[in-house]
């Protein structure tokens, strides 16, 4: 049990060395522009344009539900237009990121890995070497800084979709009006919330593109590499996730 | 010239190459033949440095390829065309594109000359009109002749083969031998020839070497070759499968051990 635990330390301590190293790599890749400038806008491109519908379904229904479990939670003694509070902080301070990352992580992480995955197997990434272009400047920066800049845009809209949602649903299915809906949504906003919203959404998009281009280009074998790379990317991302919603909450929501 | 010097390489507890010693001169074809598995295409990865080996080198034109910075590496590259077993083309890229790639990174071409190179090269190996087309829908050896046009667009001064022919049926293999020796004949290129398929190794080789538990067996011109006493190599070369050679050659390290425990019992 002991030495069980021991190895999985280890080796958890040892892939995040090596992702250190593949990070180093990235970074060293940088000053070939030339190479990943023309690619990431494709890049972007591609993560923001396929990735909007599936986002903005899980935030139109996250909105309805919202609204709905609000009127429901909050009794009589509670002003109604808290409800229009609650939808909008919830939206752009938690569910709309985080829910939106998570989908990303299936959606684009396993994506990338099943892509650089065959890539590698079939020896395309090595046919780029010999052509002599970096690997990290071809495949994995124009994906790493699309998923850092496009994932934002991304939850931007779902936090959008999310609050028109809630607002609908409150003010049809509700006994809520506009003007009550809206003077919630108001009454404590701050510009720091969606700004929260939105960093959050940046490391995410970092966290799920470069474990998806280390695990894609780590693998070995054929098509069963392939697999479990792509598995491992949307459970790591998923986790990734997790703990980088509750590091950004310590060190941005803490008051002095 | 390529020189392959006392070349080791390891991958995790198993030795692939064991000291691994060929020259190859400017302008000849060598062909280097051996058993699936015995180290030929990780021989020929350290060429381009895709592999670094655990000790010993390869020089090419003087220069240890391992101990290249990455802008002399990428210099290196652009004089050397690789052709890879199932040809590695881009699958996002039509076959345009795919040729073009090289030479968009290495040469000062316009955008009008590219065309033109890319066309040259794909009539080359008799594929024209095929430059919209995406790999998906090739055949098997359409893709290693654009593989092919991809390596000789660069106008390459080496060219290495991984396995041309392997997967392709005789006529087709045929039909890559004859552009394996047209393009010799047409860019006077060096080549570097990996197969098992001995049709192929007399039809494109100026000598043949025979690697063989991770060192080389025999090299001599192709006659020599056919003409040898070498057992191991003779086996070899007359596909027989009645041999110790065989045995050793195609089981892997649990099956190889319990076959010489099975001699010796």
């Amino acid at each position: 049990m002991l030495a069980a635990l021991g190895a999985r330390s280890v080796g958890l301590v040892e892939g995040f060395g090596n992702v250190g190293y593949f990070l180093a790599d990235t970074v060293r890749a940088l000053p070939d522009v030339r190479t990943w400038g023309t690619r990431t806008l494709q890049q972007m491109r591609r993560l923001g344009v396929d990735s909007l519908p599936i986002a903005l379904f899980i935030a139109a229904f996250t909105g309805i539900t919202l609204a709905l479990l609000a009127s429901y939670v909050f009794t009589a003694t509670v002003p109604v237009y808290l409800v229009g509070t609650l939808v909008g902080k919830t939206i752009m301070m938690e569910l709309g990121p985080v829910l939106t990352g998570l989908a990303l992580a299936g959606r684009v992480g396993a994506n990338i890995a099943a892509e650089l995955g065959t890539m590698k197997v079939t020896e395309q990434v090595d046919a780029l070497e010999t052509l002599a272009y970096n690997p990290y400047a071809y495949l994995v920066i124009p994906r790493v800084l699309a998923g850092i800049l496009m994932v934002p845009v991304v939850v931007a809209f779902a936090m959008a979709m999310g609050v028109f949602t809630g607002w609908l649903s409150a003010t049809t299915l509700l006994p809520i009006s506009n003007a009550q809906f809206v003077r919630g949504l108001q009454l404590f906003f701050l510009p720091f919330d969606p700004q929260y919203g939105l960093i959050k959404s940046a490391s995410f998009g970092f966290v799920i593109t470069l474990i998806g281009c280390y695990l894609g280009m780590g693998v070995r074998g054929g098509a069963e590499g392939v697999g479990g790379a792509t598995t491992r990317t949307v459970v790591y991302s998923a986790e990734m996730i997790l703990v980088l919603d509750a590091f950004w909450a310590v060190v941005l929501l803490r008051h002095p | 010239m390529i020189a392959f010097s006392d070349l080791h390489k390891a991958f995790e507890d198993n030795p692939v190459l064991k000291g691994f010693t060929l020259d190859v001169h400017d302008g000849e074809t060598m062909v280097i033949i051996g058993y699936s598995g015995t180290g030929k295409s990780v021989a020929l990865k350290h060429v381009v440095g895709l592999l670094e080996p655990d000790s010993g080198h390869v020089e090419v034109d003087g220069q240890i390829v391992s101990e290249l910075r990455r802008p002399d590496l990428t210099a290196l590259r652009a004089t050397i065309g690789y052709v890879f077993q199932f040809a590695a083309l881009f699958d996002s890229l039509t076959v345009f594109e795919n040729v073009a790639l090289g030479l968009r990174r290495l040469q000062a071409l316009s955008e009008t000359a590219i065309a033109e190179r890319v066309r040259e090269s794909l009539k080359l190996v008799d594929l024209p009109r095929t430059e919209q087309h995406m790999p998906s829908e090739l055949s098997g050896g359409m893709r290693k002749r654009v593989g092919l046009a991809r390596a000789i667009a660069l106008r390459p001064k080496y060219i290495l083969y991984d396995e041309p022919t392997t997967g392709l049926d005789p006529v087709t293999s045929a039909v890559i031998d004859q552009l394996i020796v047209r393009t010799r004949e047409a860019l006077g290129v060096t080549s570097i020839v990996i197969t098992h398929d001995m049709r192929t190794a007399y039809t494109v080789g100026d000598r043949i070497a025979m690697l063989y538990q991770g060192k080389v067996q025999q090299v001599g011109p192709v006659e020599e070759i056919k003409g040898t006493a070498d057992p191991v190599v003779r086996q070899f070369i007359e596909g027989r499968p009645d041999g110790r050679a065989v045995v050793r050659a195609s089981l892997g390290d649990a099956g190889r051990a319990a076959a010489l425990e099975g001699e010796e019992t």
